[in-house]
């Protein structure tokens, strides 16, 4: 009778995602609800985590909770401690979760709502929630070992070191995005820079509280600092108003673009308890909360997407956010959303340390990324329930609306000066043109949500508020990926090079610490700079060197990761793995080929270069030069693609011909009862 | 669950120090209390930012 009441919960909740599905694709010339798109996502998210997570865990890795995990057999108190498993999804949760679901989707929803919101959901069901999944059960039965020594390991050393090359290339990359995401958003913006420069005190202040003052008292530090960050919040916006401190905190990209290479400098060689761990803990704490609140903002208020289901952008790739079609665009501009290179240095990093049993795994891999898919989902429904017209304005540079201003009128996608007038008012900016980067569109969406939530508290009045609360929310984990990324850089060329001057790998040597921060610092400060001042939008060229880098490391981690299950004897599964690892490379290899190669001159980086002369644009000599350099760092992320696919499969091939013993470096079996 | 709990539950997620765990540790496995929690808490800070946070 149980078993009958499963199976008809299952069909009905089955039934349930199909019917929304249908709904999202089939509804055209009207609005619809943004609680289709909750429920088919919740709905497949359901199905694929009770059936899918569940064959993985069962038959291909055979989880098994009488083994003991790596957090019990090396417990100390400190790295290795046995956790909860709800806990523990927090805590992964909060470590996965960055400003990729959030930015990628929004950029594209360019495309219309439907094809982001499929990736999202079928992406993560079956590729990014799979490759968390397995990493984190590969490094679990591996003492908790990294994605770098895996790949050595299990791979081959060749692998292991092109894998931490990868890791080097991609963390300049993604930082230098990131921050010009941060640079767009602050970009004339003095109530937003106001808030965000108040963090910088307010997390040395914690800092000191945390480790001298108080030991160990992170909760109360916290605490005072979120108090804090209201009150700089709530000071911004006295601030802006003012006439001589509202021009003071006025500046222009690439000011902001040099203040932020110094912050990541500063961040890197200051004591981490300083400012890093602080302002860590301060993200966690608001990146948690906003994002409860907002989905509970969303079930309640269900707004509608006015954005259609399909743009012809999807199509004709001339869209004005970035340029490119639906295939393979839509899928390296949302990334961590759906499936995230990154996620794997989590799975093998702090999360595998920690699991209580094996068999709390699937919740905390494959429950976490699904999670973080459903923040995705949030952010596709935030900046598709603007007008087009609005969402287009502020997404699209001046020099892009230029060229697709015809395309968007036949789409009905127009917007008066005088709306976007009165909305910048309304969200206390000067204006909100050609904001681009996807946050401060998303900070409208996410501002008018909430405002719908608190309309009986006054919600028009708090939309201002609510909008640079967005900001803040937004900016603040980006500059902490910022700052942990420009140190974790650091220590890995530190590494790198002290194969050849052993004095350079000491951490705590200041020379080289200055050394290798400076240089770090540097490789992302030049992207983030050329991104600044490039007239199409820096977004356009750089975001999705982003996404490919990003699903690179993916694939990267998918070839570990089936390399494990075939060594294990169980190369019948390895399609769980090979199929999106398929998907990956087929994705990044269009990408990357266009973006180097396209005639196009919007896409492709070398036709870019071919269009511009120095003899009449003095500028020239130095964007060719940007150009020329974006598409040797795409073909270097081919050429890294290409060795690390090659040298699994030859491994694969090697071992199913059995012309190699298939020998796994998994640690023996210790039953819990014998600790 | 108690607000020592729940405060427990909170310090995890965010992957603070707890003085706490590390004595009950300590007391399990038998070995001698090394460090004060003053020390403690300096030790775990400043071994902190050696993993990336995601994008």
């Amino acid at each position: 009778m149980r078993r009958l009441g499963s199976v008809l919960l299952w069909i009905a909740v089955s039934a349930a995602g199909a019917v929304a599905f249908g709904v999202l694709a089939l509804v055209r010339g009207e609005p619809v609800s943004a609680a289709w798109l909750v429920i088919a996502a919740v709905c497949t998210y359901a199905v694929g985590y009770r059936f899918y997570a569940r064959f993985i865990a069962r038959k291909v890795f055979a989880l098994d909770q009488r083994r003991a995990t790596p957090a019990e057999r090396f417990e100390n108190g400190r790295d290795f401690v046995p956790t909860g498993k709800w806990v523990l999804f927090g805590h992964h949760f909060a470590a996965i979760a960055g400003a990729g679901p959030l930015v990628g989707t929004v950029l594209a929803a360019q495309f219309g709502f439907l094809p982001g919101t499929i990736w999202l959901i079928i992406g993560v069901v079956l590729g990014g929630a799979v490759q968390d999944f397995t990493i984190l059960c590969c490094s679990l039965r591996r003492n908790g070992k990294s994605l770098g020594q895996m790949a050595k390991e299990e791979v081959n050393p060749a692998a292991g070191v092109t894998a931490m090359l990868a890791v080097l290339f991609i963390m300049v990359i993604l930082l230098a995005v990131l921050a010009l995401i941060v640079v767009n958003a602050l970009k004339a913006s003095p109530w937003g820079l106001f808030t965000i420069a108040c963090t910088i005190p307010i997390a040395l202040l914690m800092g000191w509280w945390m480790r001298s003052w108080r030991p160990g008292a992170v909760g109360e530090a916290s605490l005072a600092g979120a108090v804090l960050l209201i009150a700089a919040l709530v000071g911004g916006g006295w601030v802006a108003a003012h006439p001589v401190l509202g021009p003071a905190f006025t500046r222009s990209g690439p000011a902001l673009t040099w203040m932020l290479i110094a912050y990541g400098f500063l961040a890197s060689v200051l004591p981490v308890w300083m400012l890093l761990t602080p302002r860590d803990y301060l993200s966690t704490f608001l990146k948690i909360t906003t994002i409860l609140v907002l989905a509970v903002a969303i079930l309640v208020i269900l707004p509608p997407l006015r954005m259609p289901a399909l743009t012809t952008f999807a199509t004709a790739g001339e869209g004005p956010v970035f340029a490119g079609k639906l295939f393979p665009f839509a899928f390296i501009t949302i990334a961590c959303g759906a499936i995230s290179g990154f996620h794997a240095l989590v799975a093998s990093g702090t999360t595998p340390k920690m699991i209580r049993r094996e068999t709390d795994a699937p919740l905390i891999g494959y429950g976490g990324m699904l999670m973080e898919s459903f923040v995705g989902v949030m952010a596709m429904i935030a900046a598709c329930t603007l007008e087009p017209g609005i969402y287009f304005a502020m997404n699209t540079t001046p020099a892009a609306l230029a060229g697709a201003s015809q395309a968007l009128a036949q789409a009905g996608f127009t917007v008066t000066p005088e709306t976007m007038h009165a909305l910048a008012q309304q969200m206390g900016e000067t204006t909100l043109l050609a904001r681009t980067g996807g946050a401060p569109s998303l900070a409208v969406g996410m501002a008018q949500i909430f405002a719908g939530f608190t309309s009986a508290i006054g919600g028009k009045e708090l939309s201002s508020l609510w909008y640079h609360f967005a900001i803040m929310f937004e900016a603040l984990f980006i500059l902490t990926t910022i700052d942990a990324g420009t140190r974790v850089g650091r220590f890995m060329l530190q590494e790198i090079v002290s194969h050849v001057w052993p004095r350079f790998g000491e951490t705590s040597w200041y020379p080289s610490v200055l050394l290798s921060s400076a240089a770090i610092a540097a490789g992302w400060g030049y992207f983030l700079y050329q991104g600044v001042v490039d007239p199409l939008g820096g977004i356009n060229s750089l975001w999705p060197l982003f996404g490919i880098s990003n699903q690179l490391l993916a694939a990267v981690a998918l070839c570990v990761a089936t390399t494990v299950i075939i060594k294990m004897g169980r190369a019948r599964y390895a399609w769980v793995t090979v199929a999106p690892l398929a998907w990956l490379v087929a994705v990044t290899m269009t990408a990357g080929v266009q973006k180097v190669f396209s005639a196009d001159p919007k896409l492709g980086f070398l036709a870019h270069a071919r269009t511009l002369d120095p003899l009449t644009n003095p500028s020239a000599a130095r964007m060719i030069f940007n150009d020329r350099l974006d598409a040797g760092v795409a073909l270097l992320f081919i050429a890294i693609v290409g060795i690390l696919v090659l040298a699994s499969v030859r491994e694969w091939w090697l071992v199913l011909s059995r012309r190699k013993p298939a020998e796994t470096k998994e640690a023996p079996f210790v039953a819990v009862a014998a600790l | 669950m108690t607000l020592r709990g729940i405060l427990r539950v909170i310090r995890r997620i965010l992957g603070a120090p707890d003085y706490a765990a590390y004595l009950e540790h300590c007391r399990a496995a038998g070995h001698e209390v090394r460090l004060t929690e003053r020390e403690y808490v300096r030790e775990f800070l400043d071994n902190k930012g050696k993993a990336p946070r995601c994008c």
